[in-house]
């Protein structure tokens, strides 16, 4: 247990070194209430971030829905995947069998009661903006009305550490964070994903 | 005295005018009845604390020497030159030239001075980076908006790199009968041009009526600038004792960068205002980045150490 402790400090405070991260509360703050953070997608180092900033109490509770694909491979990206961060960890839809369906997955953290990081955009986006949102993060609010969903904009990390970049580049990050989204009674799945997503955009500074 | 001890009575000083500033800001907040806004006069007294830190960060530099000079200020251009990047929108095809400006023309650009080689630090930035860097991003094959991108990532190394280290390179300068007191020209260049801005600030808040530039900054005002300028002007100028100046050309010499540390701000503060930005970041609490507390010196350095340069170097 203790080497995850290490493990996990070590990471968290090599990643605010290199990008200087600053967490914005702009419209929700930190607590214990049970949520799903959802992001815009740029990099692997993502979840890092988000985790990062939380207070250590909230980090315990938190875990990052991330791909298995990448993070099963080799033996410290597994520990840190799965043991430093207790990744949901998602095969990809091609060898996936029945059972590990990923709503499963995401659905068992979430009855034992732990708050989840996830990218409704389903893969990087190494463009501006924000790509569609997949369907998984509809079914979540569905199935758990009582869980918060926090938009949460990334900012510049894309930069630090673009597609096939193996020096990162040490510029400064910002997250902010909005306001908690719940789903209407009577709010059909392309309504709430486009509301769920023009959320998460609103945090976005302006572009040139 | 020997150049240790005007060190130490220039820093002694320095303290007790923070000193006597943190008093002053205690005594405010304390007078202010409860209830009622105080977030200009906490700002105040972020802004002194955090020159304790400033202030406590460059002695200790003074203490250890030339290279704690060097590696001070490169890590302010450090600091700079992200904030600048950060706020300017580079592309994927750009990392391989941001590889460069970080992990190459920095540390090359101090080491320049450490190894005391004049003639490639005057040049390093303004020709082999200004034309190595189009060509590494050019590799990266992305033409969308390229020659805005090379002229920004080449406008951040100047700022934030090429004229912040005009500062340590002073210590190089060889001086008739001023040898082991280069770094008597920092203090001389750093508390002539930063009391500038605090007394532009302080005479800008008491008498600021006619704003210069309203479109870029609304904090600048013509009384704070002549305010400040004159102030400051005459802190260099009772300052020449510990500079190869006479009184007069100490004050020559302070109008001169003081001037020009006006401009910095306003220039710099001219693309904050076009990014949409107040602040180039949130490191140095109650003032903002890096950048919005070094514009000044940026902008002066480099004037400063031709002055002394041409004047004062045989």
């Amino acid at each position: 247990m203790a080497l995850e402790h290490f493990a996990a400090a070590a990471i968290c405070a090599f990643a605010k070194a290199v990008t200087g991260v600053r967490a914005i509360w702009r419209d929700s703050s930190p607590s214990v209430r049970q949520r799903i953070y959802f992001a815009n997608h740029t990099s692997h180092g993502d979840f890092v971030l988000i985790w990062a900033v939380l207070p250590v109490t909230l980090r315990r509770l938190t875990r990052p829905v991330a791909r298995a694909d990448y993070w099963r491979r080799g033996g410290v990206r597994r520990f840190i995947a799965e043991r430093v961060f207790r990744g949901v960890l998602i095969a990809p839809a091609a060898g996936r069998q029945h059972a590990f369906n990923p709503l499963v997955q995401m659905n068992a953290a979430l009855a034992e009661g732990d708050s989840l990081i996830v990218f409704p955009e389903g893969t990087r986006n190494l463009g501006e903006g924000l790509l569609p949102f997949k369907s998984g993060l509809y079914h979540l609010a569905k199935a758990h009305p009582e869980v918060e969903f926090i938009p949460v904009w990334i900012e510049n990390l894309g930069r630090v550490m673009p597609k096939g970049a193996l020096i990162p580049i040490p510029l400064l990050c910002t997250l902010c964070f909005g306001q908690a989204l719940e789903i209407l009674a009577d709010e059909s799945k392309p309504e709430f994903l486009e509301r769920a997503r023009a959320s998460l955009l609103a945090l976005a500074p302006a572009s040139e | 005295m020997n150049p240790q001890e005007t060190l130490i009575s220039v820093f002694a000083g320095v303290f007790a005018l923070l000193l006597l500033a943190s008093a002053v800001g205690a005594v405010l907040k304390l007078r202010l009845a409860p209830g009622h806004d105080s977030a200009g006069i906490d700002n105040l007294n972020a802004r002194i604390k955090a020159w304790w830190v400033m202030i406590g960060l460059l002695a200790l530099a003074f203490w250890i020497g030339s290279l704690g000079i060097i590696l001070l200020f490169a890590f302010i251009s450090f600091q700079c030159l992200r904030e600048f990047i950060s706020l300017t929108h580079t592309r994927r095809g750009d990392h391989q030239a941001l590889l460069w400006c970080f992990f190459f023309f920095l540390p090359l650009q101090y080491f320049l001075i450490a190894s005391n080689w004049y003639g490639l630090f005057s040049i390093l930035i303004p020709v082999y980076a200004f034309l190595l860097l189009p060509i590494a991003a050019s590799l990266g094959s992305d033409t969308t908006r390229f020659l805005e991108r090379a002229a920004k990532m080449q406008w951040g190394l100047m700022i934030g790199v090429y004229c912040l280290s005009h500062v340590p390179a002073l210590m190089t300068l060889d001086i008739p009968g001023y040898a082991g007191r280069n770094a008597l020209l920092i203090a001389f260049l750093v508390l002539t041009v930063q009391s500038s801005d605090v007394f532009q600030y302080v005479w800008g808040k008491l008498l600021g009526r006619r704003k210069i530039a309203p479109e870029i900054s609304p904090s600048k005002t013509l009384e704070g600038l002549l305010g400040g300028v004159l102030t400051s002007t005459a802190v260099g100028a009772a300052l020449w004792w510990i500079t190869p100046f006479n009184p007069w050309q100490a004050a020559l010499v302070a109008l001169a960068i003081n001037i020009m540390g006006f401009f910095g701000g306003l220039v710099l503060s001219a693309i904050k205002r076009d990014r949409g930005v107040k602040d180039w970041g949130s490191m140095i609490e109650g003032h903002g980045g890096m950048l919005d507390r070094v514009d000044s010196i940026s902008f002066s350095a480099p004037i400063f150490f031709h002055i002394v340069r041409y004047w004062w170097v045989p």
